[in-house]
């Protein structure tokens, strides 16, 4: 009863029922007692969309449930739900067999519910003790030897090895989820929820979380695991179940699971997403799988000439944390898609602001078409044919409260024939919205429309539209299609190819590596700061940028 | 029943009467919070309430008062606008608009001697503007450089500028033929002119024109739409390429400018000079005022009469009926609060409504 | 210089400036509070001159100075609320309630004072003093440091106790967290609200304790419009001292000492308009500011409003 002589770090006297335990170990894996936890009939609304619709699923102790489904299939809805950060408007949810309000994240944990959220929900100017700690009322005593003590429990469980004393905002991504793992289960390992826990992490990180959660498994924990990735999916899950729409649309069990081919799965599921496959989805559904098959047919790029862009060791600030840039060199030939992979945060963000002209380059010299552009800033590189797609679309690429029409103009106020002498002509650039509204194909109600009302497909095609206009020579991609449903994602890839087969230079930067698979010719990686390598897009490419990822320099 | 179901004119007349009663009901919340503090202490708030309306606005001396008094704050209201537009917050007012008057009623007096009435009216609010945009300098640098908080720094700088126009005041302008320290008078006839015969001065003019310009500029010219998106989202104007910084600096010049202009167009068409801790106040008054007209430089004129009501009956209201001008000022206050309530619940009720 | 450093001028600068720079020191330390739960309290101005009113009046119909002290922070905790009430819980904008309650409480307590007092400025008594014992017969410093009202040592205190309660105790962990990642805060089981609420309503206590402080024992009467900006000071000192109490105390007796400037030149027999010296602070904090603008450090969700599922 190794929990009853815990000397209760669990602060406040609310003691986890030992319960929690007993029910863990008796079961184990492969057992098929009632569930742990369950959802009856779950409905929830919000203005204008149905994000849960009559779902129901179990939750069983030693199990991996794997919930699977693209943006807005309702996924993030119901893990609000069990996590009590939102409440259902229909259902009821059941622990242990009975029901119970989860009201608030507090009563959520009492229940043994602990979820890892897609984005890190830590302090980090808060030690990883500190952290774990976090949550005591306030008229207790702060508890440090017996948190010391789950901390060191904890770890044993995971198999991981943590500085209890490191600031968090000094881990790695994976070091944090860890934290982040800890601290689900600190108050009671029954169930652990992980959020799309995959997309932050090395190719190395993927396979230590995939450690830590057969770990859990096999101790009795009742793990669901969100992804929108089918590989994943096929690889952790004991069970299947794939929401679509706010709906739960189907579910492979265990039993079925277990003598199942990838193959087989891949379909059943591809199946339960679409519906009959009619050819629009079946070239989403390849992409959901990323596939080799889904890799574009590759084109010779003709680097007999002067590259269009040529970045000579450039290095930029170090800014508000944010890693900045140090000697990184390279070409790009027009026509050609360089991808740029790596972890989230290793100088990306200052390599894209820094080809843009938003971001001071320190040292190193940006030469496009043997002109020297280091110094000009973000108008002058506009001009002369660099544009910069944005990853955060509301926060810098778009003024929210501002009409489709101003967006569209965003970087070009003030240059006739809009502006003349300073002042505004409202009547062409109404005209000239309306224009790019029905190229572009962007659903707005209208050119005056605040663009903040607008879905993220529309906001990013008006982006597309903006950056691409008139000559454009260097096109810089930041995370494309970041948040976009499938079919969005589909035809933001297309623009990308496309726009490089009309001789464009394209660079894209993504931490999804299907994704750099898919558009690039060359693949770079980003590590600290340094372009550590690039390689020809290939097969079985993957693993040298697993490694560069990692700071593994190949020769 | 949906907003969309809802034939498009009765929707429009909705829309249109949740304006109004955006505006109308902080103000009348106000004054009925303030009427019940009245009744507390004694004193009958539609007696009070009624002699301020008759005060300020039905007798012809009181409504002259209230035109001038709507000058400076007209100007101030401008300057706001342009301010808070471009997202700072010039909370500096007192000081800009103290500085600006003592270097008025310095430079007046002085330069009538040699120059002609309207060469001299127009070197000193020049100079005004451009002392006022200088003592702004500061924290305009501070935000556009480090990114310090600009309601702080504009605070300091304003408590700085009052005791230092002061000092002014008492050591270096002294008017040695008073005895209550203050500067040297301008003459009554080498003021600004007043309009046909009545004692209202021509300021009320140049405040009009300039706000009307401040609210072309926003609303009509690239400089004005540079300057609400880095308003709007700080982020997108560095992306789209816009000189923050630069920017920073000038809406902070340009804002504290027409604050200045406030001050000196109030020098030389009421006062004359300035004594030694005079300090009417406006710079955070006018903030709620602003805010009443959302930021809109023609609805500001309509508020702005309305203020002007209240200080005219409300200082004559004092020697009258006993109630002290801070009344107004807790009015004021009151009425800031009630405004962000009102807007809150109205935001509520939009996004209920799925608009 | 020598005849300035005489034992009364160095007795009644060290004395002015604690009597002056506690008011700075408990504004400062409660706006610390706030910020670090990440709540940007512009109405601390209004806080700390309603509890300079509600404290002399108490004081003053009492005569208790206790009573004043403990109704002063009452009065800046009643200010408090409203920021808790509407910012807090409903998330309006911060800085717009934090002017009004500025601009509202400068007219009400003026008013009120008008209708009890008309244009008087009825005084209290010496304020109580708290000798001790040992210390306060060194010479120079035992009249100037240690014999004051027992209000100033319970803010030294209190520099001591904070100065624990952010590193060693759960609602130092809370605070931080809810000042630096809300969401952490929720996640982990604790109402964001009501931790930042908690705090609000502390800086509202020790802010209309320093307001009533000030009435009762640094002025010994109420004035309208009397902090004059010593409110604001209190943010720059708490922006300056990057979640450090220590640093508050060690900013307060800087600001404490030029304020007290004035009374111990008169003291010297130097004649200083009042309004130069009323300069210094402020031109202090300018200068301080300029010279450690890059210093400055801020929570990062400072005056954002928290809403469970924003991001």
């Amino acid at each position: 009863m190794k929990m009853d002589s815990l000397p209760s770090p669990l602060q406040s006297g609310e003691m986890i029922d030992t319960q929690t335990m007993s029910t863990a170990i008796s079961t184990g894996a492969g057992g098929n007692p009632a569930p742990v936890a369950a959802v009856r009939h779950i409905g929830k609304r919000f203005p204008g969309v149905v994000a849960n619709d009559d779902i129901s699923l179990d939750f069983n102790a030693g199990e991996i449930h794997v919930l699977l489904g693209e943006n807005g299939a309702g996924k993030s809805t119901l893990i609000g739900i069990l996590a009590g950060m939102q409440q259902p408007d229909a259902g009821d949810i059941l622990i242990d067999g009975a029901k119970v309000r989860l009201g608030s994240p507090r009563e959520s944990l009492d229940h043994g519910i602990g979820t890892v959220f897609q984005h890190v929900l830590l302090v980090p100017s808060l030690t990883v003790i500190e952290n774990l700690m976090l949550g005591g009322s306030w008229w207790q005593k702060l508890a440090r030897s017996a948190a010391l003590a789950r901390f060191r429990e904890l770890s044993d469980l995971l198999g991981v090895t943590l500085d209890a004393d490191a600031l968090v905002g000094k881990l790695s991504l994976g070091e944090q989820q860890q934290v982040e793992i800890m601290r689900a289960l600190w108050r009671g390992e029954k169930i652990l929820i992980l959020d799309e826990p995959t997309s932050m992490l090395t190719p190395q990180g993927v396979k230590d979380l995939g450690e830590v959660m057969r770990r859990l498994r096999s101790k009795g924990v009742a793990l669901i695991l969100i992804t929108h990735k089918l590989a994943e999916a096929y690889e952790l899950g004991d069970r299947i179940s794939v929401l679509r729409l706010g709906r739960s649309v189907g579910a492979i069990a265990p039993d079925e699971r277990r003598v199942m081919t990838e193959q087989q799965v891949t379909d059943r599921v591809i199946a339960m997403m679409f519906g009959a496959a009619t050819p629009t989805d079946a070239a989403a559904a390849e992409l959901l799988v990323g596939r080799a098959e889904g890799r574009r047919a590759r084109r010779e790029v003709d680097r007999s000439g002067a590259p269009r862009l040529r970045v000579t060791q450039i290095a930029t600030a170090a800014d508000r944390g944010a890693c900045p840039l140090h000697d990184v060199t390279f070409d790009l030939w027009p026509g050609e898609v360089l991808g740029v992979a790596g972890i989230d945060g290793n100088g990306q963000k200052h390599l894209a602001e820094a080809l843009a002209g938003q971001r001071k380059i320190t040292s190193g010299t940006v030469c496009l078409d043997g002109a020297d552009i280091t110094a000009a800033a973000v108008p002058v590189r506009r001009q002369a044919g660099i544009r910069y797609v944005t990853d955060e679309r509301l926060g810098e690429g778009t003024v929210g409260a501002f009409s489709v029409a101003t967006n569209l103009l965003l970087k070009e106020i003030g240059s006739a024939p809009f502006w003349r002498r300073g002042m505004t002509d409202w009547t062409r650039i109404h005209d000239h919205a309306r224009e790019k509204i029905q190229d572009h194909d962007i659903r707005t109600p209208s050119e005056k429309t605040p663009i903040g009302k607008l879905s993220g497909g529309n906001i990013q095609k008006v982006l597309l539209a903006r950056e691409l206009a008139n000559d454009a020579g260097v096109v810089i991609f930041n995370k494309p299609t970041y948040g976009l449903d499938l079919q969005n994602t589909r035809l933001a890839h297309e623009r990308i190819v496309e726009s490089a087969g009309h001789g464009l230079g394209t660079i894209v930067i993504s931490t999804d590596l299907d994704e750099l698979l898919e558009v690039s010719d060359r693949i770079g990686v980003m590590y600290q700061g340094r372009l550590v390598g690039i390689v020809e897009n290939g097969p079985e490419v993957e693993l040298a940028i697993g490694k560069l990822m990692t700071g593994q320099v190949s020769s | 029943m949906s907003i969309d179901a809802l034939p498009l004119t009765q929707d429009r007349t909705r829309e249109l009467l949740a304006a109004i009663a955006r505006v109308a009901v902080p103000i009348l919340l106000a004054l009925a919070v303030g009427g019940a503090i009245l009744l507390i202490l004694g004193k009958n708030p539609l007696t009070y309430y009624g002699y301020v309306v008759q005060r300020g606005l039905l007798s012809w001396g009181g409504f002259q008062e209230t035109m001038t008094r709507m000058a400076p704050l007209l100007l101030i209201a401008a300057g706001l606008i342009v301010a808070f537009r471009a997202g700072i917050w010039n909370l500096g007012g007192d000081g800009q608009y103290l500085l600006a008057a003592v270097v008025t009623a310095a430079l007046a007096p002085a330069l009538i001697e040699t120059l002609p009435r309207g060469l001299t009216l127009l070197i000193c609010m020049i100079a005004s503007v451009a002392v006022a945009a200088a003592w702004s300098l500061i924290p305009a640098l501070l935000k556009a450089r480090y990114g310090i908080n600009e309601i702080i720094t504009s605070l300091m700088m304003s408590f700085l500028g009052t005791s230092f126009a002061n000092v002014l005041v008492k050591l270096f302008f002294r008017d040695p033929a008073t005895t209550v320290p203050q500067t040297r008078s301008l003459e009554v006839v080498d003021r600004l002119p007043r309009i046909f015969g009545t004692n209202v001065h021509s300021g009320i003019l140049i405040a009009l024109a300039v706000v009307i310009l401040v609210h072309l500029m926003m609303t009509r010219t690239a400089f004005g739409l540079r300057l609400q998106i880095v308003g709007a989202n700080p982020a997108a104007a560095v992306h789209a390429g816009l000189k923050v910084g630069w920017l920073t600096v000038a809406t902070f010049a340009l804002s504290a400018g027409l604050i200045g202009l406030a001050g000196s167009v109030e020098i030389l068409g009421v006062w004359g000079t300035v004594r030694a801790d005079w300090n009417p106040a406006y710079g955070l008054l006018v903030v709620p005022l602003v805010f009443l007209a959302r930021f809109n430089g023609i609805a500001v004129i309509g508020f702005a009469l309305f203020f002007s009501v209240l200080m005219i009956g409300g200082e004559s209201a004092s020697r009258r009926i006993g109630v002290p001008q801070d009344f107004v000022l807790m009015l004021v206050g009151l009425l800031l609060v009630f405004l962000a309530l009102v807007e809150y619940l109205d935001h509520l009720r939009r996004k209920r409504a799925g608009v | 210089m020598s005849e300035l450093l005489t034992q009364p001028f160095l007795i009644s600068l060290l004395f002015g400036a604690v009597t002056a720079g506690v008011p700075l020191l408990l504004a400062g330390l409660g706006e610390q509070i706030s910020e670090k739960a990440g709540v940007l309290n512009i109405g601390i101005e209004g806080m700390m001159l309603f509890g300079a009113y509600t404290g002399f009046v108490a004081a003053y119909y009492s005569g208790s100075f206790w009573m004043g002290f403990l109704a002063g922070g009452l009065g800046g905790m009643l200010v408090a609320s409203v920021v808790v009430l509407l910012c807090i819980r409903q998330g309006l904008n911060q800085i717009v309630i934090g002017i009004a309650l500025t601009i509202g409480a400068e007219g009400l307590t003026a008013l009120l004072h008008f209708f009890q007092f008309s244009k008087t400025y009825p005084r209290l008594d010496k304020a109580p003093v708290l000798e001790i014992p040992g210390l306060a017969s060194i010479p120079v410093i035992g009249p100037a440091l240690f014999s004051h009202n027992i209000v100033v040592y319970l803010a030294v205190g209190l520099v001591v106790f904070l100065g624990w309660l952010f590193r060693a105790s759960y609602v130092g962990l809370n605070l931080e967290a809810a000042g630096a990642k809300p969401a952490a805060l929720d996640a982990a089981g604790i109402s964001v609200v009501a931790t930042r609420s908690m705090a609000v309503l502390s800086t509202g206590f020790l802010a209309g304790l320093g307001g009533a402080y000030l009435a009762n024992v640094g002025a010994g009467l109420f004035v309208p419009f009397m902090t004059h900006g010593a409110g604001f000071i209190g943010i720059v000192l708490a922006m300056l001292a990057r979640g450090r109490p220590v640093w508050v105390l060690l900013g307060a007796i800087l600001f404490g000492v030029s304020l007290a400037m004035t009374t111990a030149l008169q003291v010297a027999g130097v004649n200083v308009p009042t309004d130069v010296v009323q300069m210094l602070p402020f031109a202090m904090v300018m200068l301080v500011l300029v010279i450690f603008a890059r210093h400055s450090v801020l929570p990062p969700a400072l005056g954002l409003p928290y809403v469970r599922g924003d991001r």
